[in-house]
């Protein structure tokens, strides 16, 4: 029998008016958004959607996870859920596809971590994450840097080509070492967080370029555009090096009480 | 509180957010607290390892009409077989995980497959803490 679970988004502190954020937001299921709470958790809200029990039980859900399409359209639905809190109020993002019979577990879900939802809110309240992206484009194979001398033998001639394009490649990555350095320090110099994320270097590859490095920080808001500025500004100078900064973020790669926290990461 | 507080948002970057940076995120990150749909984690830490492999090349992929899920060799190295060789595959993949889990770590390194290595590395990456809620959840319910 199919009956309505509740699928949970995220917990955040209800101003009164975190509702209106919501107007128009739908959930994983195409269902309206609504926010529990409880009497024993001062304020803090969980936002849930109810979702089809037969399409979320832990057979179907093992076989959507194998569908990429089900994953990219539940994943953005979350985070359009995440999202809309998040431009209203802090926010600590669950995990994708957390269930809960009904909205009754909901509550005692969120009474049983009050206190810990409660404090890291605290600590994430006015700040954002920022995801900071560093790709090098590989010089293209075509273009060694100095042609050969015209006197060389094809063999000899073939030989010094491929030497200028292993030195081309080994510069750019040692000049895209050099950037990322320079990046760190100014990203450090605004976050108080940092969670290094895993280079995206998908089998076919980004679109241009290699990924080198991609890390999350978490950014005071009333630094973000000097963040952001003096972040984009540390690429400068490097050829085939390129920087790509995202977010605002709700805090997602800092909403678990147990990451460190990167308080020693962070310039003083 | 500064004025320029005001200045939160906007979060909407919407559909426009990479799906990469949307799935690395609500994937692997984000606050786990146990459900009553007993999600298998060791599922969900399958898929991100693959998401690990491709993701990054999802919309691209999808841009240029490749069934890159039934296809690509390093997805599965029987590829030819199609989606029934990755569920064979995910099976596998679970059976070894499980083993890792049952301390069998020492000295089995050199029979893991590549994604098992990946996601035992992953393993030991993951804070202590999530570690232990996951042998909690793995036991069933207290």
């Amino acid at each position: 029998m199919t009956v309505a679970i509740s699928y949970a988004y995220a917990v955040a502190r209800d101003d009164g008016a975190l509702h209106e954020a919501l107007t128009g937001v739908f959930g994983v299921s195409g269902a309206p958004v609504r926010l529990v709470r409880t009497e024993d958790c001062d304020g803090l809200v969980v936002a849930v959607s109810p979702v089809p029990s037969n399409d979320f039980d832990e057979e179907s859900l093992r076989r959507h996870l194998e569908d990429l399409d089900w994953v990219e359209r539940t994943a953005r639905a979350h985070h359009r859920v995440v999202e809309a809190l998040a431009g209203r109020t802090t926010v600590l993002p669950l995990r994708l596809v957390t269930l809960y019979r009904d909205d009754e577990r909901v509550r005692s879900a969120l009474a049983d971590g009050c206190d810990g939802f409660a404090s890291r809110l605290d600590e994430l309240t006015s700040r954002a994450e920022w995801g900071v992206k560093v790709f090098v484009d590989e010089p293209s194979s075509g273009t060694p840097q100095d042609p050969p001398a015209a006197e060389l033998s094809p063999g000899r001639a073939y030989l010094s080509r491929r030497r200028d394009r292993r030195n081309a490649r080994e510069d750019a990555y040692r000049r895209a070492g050099q950037a990322v350095s320079r990046i760190e320090s100014a990203a450090r110099a605004h976050a108080v967080g940092r969670v290094r994320h895993r280079p995206q270097q998908g089998a076919l590859g980004p679109r241009t370029g290699q990924n080198v490095s991609n890390d999350a920080y978490l950014v005071p808001l009333r630094d973000a555009e000097d963040f952001r500025a003096e972040v984009a500004q540390a690429a400068d100078g490097f050829t085939g090096v390129r920087v790509e900064i995202t977010g605002p973020w709700a805090p997602y790669s800092f909403a678990a009480a147990d990451l460190p926290q990167g308080r020693t990461d962070a310039a003083p | 509180m500064p004025s320029r507080s005001s200045s939160y948002g906007p979060y909407a970057q919407g559909s426009s957010a990479n799906l990469a940076d949307i799935l690395e995120r609500v994937l692997d990150k984000g606050i786990v607290i146990a459900g009553d749909i007993r999600i298998n984690l060791l599922d969900i830490e399958l898929l991100t390892v693959k998401l690990r492999l491709l993701v990054a090349s999802v919309d691209k992929a999808k841009e240029m009409g490749i069934d890159w899920w039934e296809h690509d060799p390093s997805l599965s190295s029987r590829a030819h077989e199609g989606h029934r060789s990755l569920i064979e595959e995910n099976k596998r993949l679970r059976a070894e995980i499980e083993a890792l889990h049952q301390g069998t770590e020492v000295g089995t390194d050199e029979v893991l497959t590549d994604g098992a290595r990946e996601i035992s590395d992953a393993a030991r990456r993951t804070s202590p803490g999530e570690q232990d809620r996951r042998r909690v959840e793995e036991r069933g319910e207290p």
